[in-house]
């Protein structure tokens, strides 16, 4: 099917506004009178809060109020951002409160300052008297699953949960297996660093309701956890989300609204900020868990796999957020990569005295991808096979069904993903010409698979609305409760209403701003979810508002609607193309005629009872330089089948950003802290090493695009997978070159000195 | 927002000394990429500034007729970059000057404040340590000069006495007419970071591969930047050959005192040292139009 805007590269419908410093972020609204927030810290990892003295706070000119766990309500909340659930037993762990009476990790909040000016809010903070009684820190999963060791949160052993899955004969598996490998692999914590750092703004308005200005990728479950963490009904808050800084899952959780909105009480609701430096965010929002996994695999002599268990502990630290789904997430869309018999999967997720692990791209799979695929390039070695070939031999087919969730998968091009990066980054030629490297440089090749979900069906509810409103002049207002975070889903909605109602790009205007007084509802960015679910509300009511107008057009001319079609801005007969008028005479009419005058809107909803399974894969040429350490990535491809590509620039884009992550997941980030205290070491982007644009390379982005039957436009996920297979693909393109596999992230160059030199590559 | 108590503005050198003699307490800002990191991470507070932005009299780099250098303290790192006369005589200083921070900080930063705020990472230091540098200290009661190997007194730590501004750099012109030089900064990052290791030399070559005037600074590899007398004597006269550079190598760990953090071990560092002396050594000689590779 050929289409005149969805396929396009169209121009961000936010480009100019945001090139040009126009587009306003939550910083940018500035009250009168803005009050500042700030927060006291805990500097232990582990203890009690036994008294607060905040007298000399209090007295403080520009103090306006100082709390403290006895300040606000005692309300256990979960932050994660989900779906509320009607079910009791499916809702997400409430184990947080808005202050602390028990520090639980280095940062946790355990008072706030409201003051007249950040530098007075400081000043009081040194103010405030804390004693503490502290408690063991618990910073490894081993010491914290301890028969004896402290409880954490009132759970037993310290374990979130243990949520995991099997079907199969496992023993029968392995029985049949000629060959059994067994490989460990363990993740790093790292940090989403998106751009703009979380901060909302706060008041209380004139008919008494909390107004909060946030950077959210989930407004419309801000307004929820924020009112159930108060004890208030959900309807008296009022979320706004404007132009964010990105989030990567960041802010997929409710981490300052709650406390922004308790401040506001405090002080009489004047309006007040809460923002966090750098140095608060990388600690006190959420990072990505560290997992260690355990994997045996049983296979045949050709490479057919006969039977896989993974063993997982996953570290959640200090409060649970997503931490009970992020391991059984991972495990569940792992399933959809490899035709397997027996498959076992046993995650434990840990509580421990560490920064707050949630939600970051990839949700669990950019860690089981690396274990798992680092797994595939040692078992290919084992049976000396291409990876490739091994790789081909397992994969699903088109019509494969989930042995548990009994999903099918309707479009798979896993195959034409890895024949394309083959043909990109010349592997068969390489292969060859680096088989026998010496020197201290040496190059090699790898390459990781992965599949992913587009949305969250069936775990989670997947509702999304849109309202369409037809202007005087033809063009539309497109409003979703979906967020824009900078990922472009506002231009590729606004791409798909041009398509539907044939109009240019600039006749549609999609309102970017989220106001959960004015908004459709919808759950918000995350779970690369949007153009797939949100994008079938759109074209839902797309389609509704072309339907009104064909309809009204019959009105006007006795011409049956089946016999139009709009195009061009104008509307015409299907079958020959003839002009019958233009869309903005009929657009006029419904506004004015005298008799027939009706305003055509739409607002519809999706709830998606589908979940389409995209693929893909990453090849990575390396060079390693063995007297440093140093890993160079020389070249790097992904390439997708994330269904039709709706904006080719904005994928590419989208796989730009996602492989510059896997880079830095693979080479040198990570979230460092002290064992013994639990403190963290670098919470600044001098010392936590983020990759540069210097350090980037070339990215190649291909896409194979497959239509999904039950995608709007065949659409499927790609929002969150490019981030998920550089790392294990960069890991098995280093062993390519050195014959050694480093199972641990990240291959910085220290340790990947030290290995090669206790390996003896390296004097 | 941050946390300043007061804030002058320097209009004339004469002015700017008269003016901190009075104010011991007054904190130099230059380029401020330094002092206003220290202001937001809390380290100073309620601070009384004094800028010497404005002065003239401290920009600008000029070369007198007998090749002597004189670099003004607030030229900025894409200043020295972008230098056409360092480029041609100097180009591992304009080198070392790239190696810093990423264009909007080399936009601001000066030479100066890199030098006194006393980093042991500074980028400018191994360099200047290696051309011999002599700094010029100025103060209502007078001038002073210091060679740069003396002003570092410890991390963070440099001889300027109260009252005092840096206001010149020289470099003689027998430090660099003839020699040849190569600066390597080992980090995490290709772009704004901080050096794991920083290594220049300097060295003339003859006959295509005989060392003549070594020398070896090192940054991040003791608690200043730091020079290897050792290395340097060992390779005076020698032929290059891989064992010698090895050999260099090997002597410039001696003049290190590296330390474990966990930034980086210090047997890595060490490790670092003996393999990227060599490399700067060799590139150095390639710049020479040597052999540079034995
Ligand atoms: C993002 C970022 C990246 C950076 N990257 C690097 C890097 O890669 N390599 C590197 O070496 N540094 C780096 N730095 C540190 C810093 O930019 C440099 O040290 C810079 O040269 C400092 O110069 P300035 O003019 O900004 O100094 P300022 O901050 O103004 O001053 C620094 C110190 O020197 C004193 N001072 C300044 N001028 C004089 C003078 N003429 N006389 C007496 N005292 C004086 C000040 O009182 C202060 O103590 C970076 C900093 C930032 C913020």
């Amino acid at each position: 099917m050929a289409y005149d805007t969805v396929g396009q590269r169209e121009i961000r419908v936010d480009a100019v506004a945001k090139v040009t410093g126009k587009a306003k972020y939550t910083a940018d609204f500035r009250e009168r009178d803005l009050l500042v927030g700030k927060i006291l810290r805990s500097p232990y990892a582990h203890a009690w809060v036994r008294h607060i003295d905040s007298e000399r706070a209090q007295a403080l000119p520009g103090v306006e109020a100082v709390l403290t766990y006895a300040d606000v309500p005692h309300i256990k909340f979960s932050t994660a951002g989900h779906p509320y659930s009607l079910d009791p037993g499916h809702r997400d762990k409430e184990d947080r409160l808005i202050l602390t009476d028990k520090a639980r990790f280095v940062g946790d909040a355990v008072a706030a300052v409201v003051a007249a000016d950040e530098l007075i809010a400081e000043k009081a903070l040194r103010l405030i008297e804390v004693e503490y009684e502290p408690l063991e820190v618990l910073t490894s999963p081993e010491a914290a699953m301890r028969e004896d060791a402290p409880l954490i949160h009132e759970v037993k052993r310290n374990i979130l949960s243990t949520f995991g899955y099997e079907f199969g004969d496992l023993d029968k598996a392995f029985a049949d297996a000629d060959r059994i490998f067994e490989g460990e692999y363990q993740t790093s914590v790292v940090q989403h660093c998106q751009m703009e750092n979380q901060i909302a703004t706060a008041y209380v308005d004139e008919n008494g309701r909390i107004v909060i200005t946030t950077s959210t990728q989930i407004p419309h479950i801000v307004r929820r956890i924020v009112a159930q963490a108060l004890g208030i009904p959900w309807g008296k808050v009022r979320v706004l989300k404007p132009y964010i800084g990105g989030g990567f899952g960041n802010k997929q959780d409710v981490c300052v609204e709650p406390l922004a909105a308790v401040m506001t009480l405090a002080v009489g609701g004047r309006p007040v900020r809460l923002e966090l430096s750098r140095e608060e965010c990388m600690i006190d929002t959420r990072t990505r868990h560290a997992i260690q996994y355990r994997i045996k695999t049983g296979v045949k002599r050709d490479g057919k796999i006969t039977g896989i268990r993974i063993e997982a502990i996953s570290n959640t630290g200090a409060y649970a957020s997503h931490g009970h789904s992020i391991a059984s997430s991972g495990g569940g869309k792992f399933r959809y990569l490899y035709q397997v018999d027996a498959l076992k999967y046993e995650p434990v997720t840990v509580y421990t005295n560490l920064p707050v692990a949630g939600a970051m791209r990839g949700y669990g799979t950019p860690q089981i991808f690396y274990a798992f695929e680092c797994h595939m390039e040692d078992i290919a070695r084992g049976l000396g096979l291409d990876p490739i070939a091994l790789h081909k031999l397992n994969f699903v087919e088109t019509g494969f069904v989930d042995p548990i969730g009994k999903n099918k998968v309707l479009s798979c091009g896993i195959r034409e993903c890895v024949d394309k990066g083959r043909e990109m980054i010349k592997w068969d030629l390489k292969k060859k010409l680096y088989k026998n490297e010496s020197g201290d440089k040496r190059r090699g090749l790898g390459m990781a698979c992965f599949s992913y979900q587009s949305g969250t069906h069936p775990v989670n509810l997947e509702i999304a609305g849109a309202r369409i409103v037809l202007n005087q002049d033809g063009s539309v207002q497109l409003q979703v409760g979906a967020t824009e975070i900078g990922q472009g889903s506002d231009t590729v909605f606004g791409q798909m209403v041009a398509e539907v109602l044939g109009l240019p790009l600039d006749m549609v205007h999609v309102v970017s701003t989220q106001d959960t007084d004015l908004s459709p509802f919808d759950t918000g960015a995350y779970a690369s979810r949007q153009t797939y679910i949100t994008g079938m509300a759109v074209k839902k009511a797309a389609e509704e508002v072309k339907a009104k107008i064909l309809d009204f057009v019959w009105g006007m001319t006795d011409t049956p609607a089946q016999a139009l079609d709009l195009k061009g801005q104008k509307v015409i007969y299907k079958h020959s193309g003839e002009v019958l008028m233009p869309l903005a005479e009929v657009a006029l009419q419904t506004y004015y005629d005298p008799v027939f005058a009706r305003p055509i809107t739409s607002d519809t909803s999706n709830n998606a009872r589908v979940n389409a399974m995209s693929y893909g894969v990453t090849f990575a040429e390396v060079e390693v330089d063995l007297k440093t350490g140093q890993v160079g990535v020389l070249e790097i491809y992904n390439v997708h089948d994330s269904g039709r590509i709706i904006n080719p620039q904005l994928a590419e884009g989208q796989v730009h950003g996602g492989v510059s992550m896997g880079i830095g997941y693979a080479l040198s980030e990570q979230l460092l802290y002290d064992e013994k205290t639990g403190r963290v070491l670098n919470n600044n982007l001098l010392d936590y090493k983020l990759p540069t644009i210097m350090d980037t390379p070339e990215i190649g982005a291909a896409f194979v695009e497959l239509d999904d039957p039950t995608g709007p436009f065949g659409v499927k996920s790609l929002g969150e997978p490019p981030a998920i297979t550089p790392a294990p693909a960069i890991r098995n393109a280093v062993l390519d070159a050195t014959g050694v596999a480093f199972n641990r992230l990240p291959m910085n160059p220290q340790r990947v000195f030290e290995k090669l030199r206790q390996a003896g590559i390296v004097g | 927002m941050f946390n300043i108590s007061k804030y002058d503005e320097a209009g004339s050198l004469d002015g700017a000394l008269e003016f901190l003699s009075e104010h011991p307490a007054a904190k130099v800002i230059a380029g401020g990429t330094d002092v206003v990191i220290k202001m937001q991470g809390g380290k100073l507070r309620e601070v009384e500034l004094f800028s010497i932005r404005g002065l003239a009299e401290l920009k600008g780099s000029k070369c007198s007729p007998d090749g002597a250098v004189l670099l003004g303290p607030l030229v900025t790192f894409s200043q020295i970059a972008g230098d056409p006369f360092l480029q041609d005589n100097i180009p591992v200083l304009t080198q070392a000057a790239l190696s810093m921070g990423g264009p909007q900080i080399r936009n601001i930063a000066t030479i100066g404040g890199n030098i006194c705020n006393g980093a042991v990472s500074a980028d400018s230091a191994p360099t200047l340590l290696a051309l011999n540098a002599e700094l010029r200290l100025q103060s209502a009661r007078g001038e002073r000069k210091v060679p740069l190997r003396e002003f570092y007194l410890g991390p963070g730590k440099v001889d300027l006495r109260p009252g005092e501004l840096l206001t010149g750099i020289m470099v003689r012109p027998e430090e660099y007419l003839g020699y040849h030089g190569h600066y390597i900064k080992f980090a995490m990052r290709k772009a704004m970071d901080i050096a794991t290791l920083g290594v220049s030399v300097l060295c003339r070559v003859e006959e295509g591969k005989v060392l003549r005037g070594v020398r070896i600074a090192l940054g991040v590899a003791a608690p200043t930047p730091i020079r290897c007398p050792e290395a340097e004597a060992f390779a005076e006269g020698k032929t290059a050959s891989a064992e010698t550079l090895r050999e260099i190598g090997r002597l410039a760990v001696r003049s290190t005192k590296a330390r474990t953090s966990w930034r980086a071990s210090q047997e890595y560092r060490e490790h670092l040292v003996a393999e990227l002396v060599p490399r700067a050594l060799q590139e150095a000689m390639r710049a020479a139009g040597g052999e540079g590779n034995a």
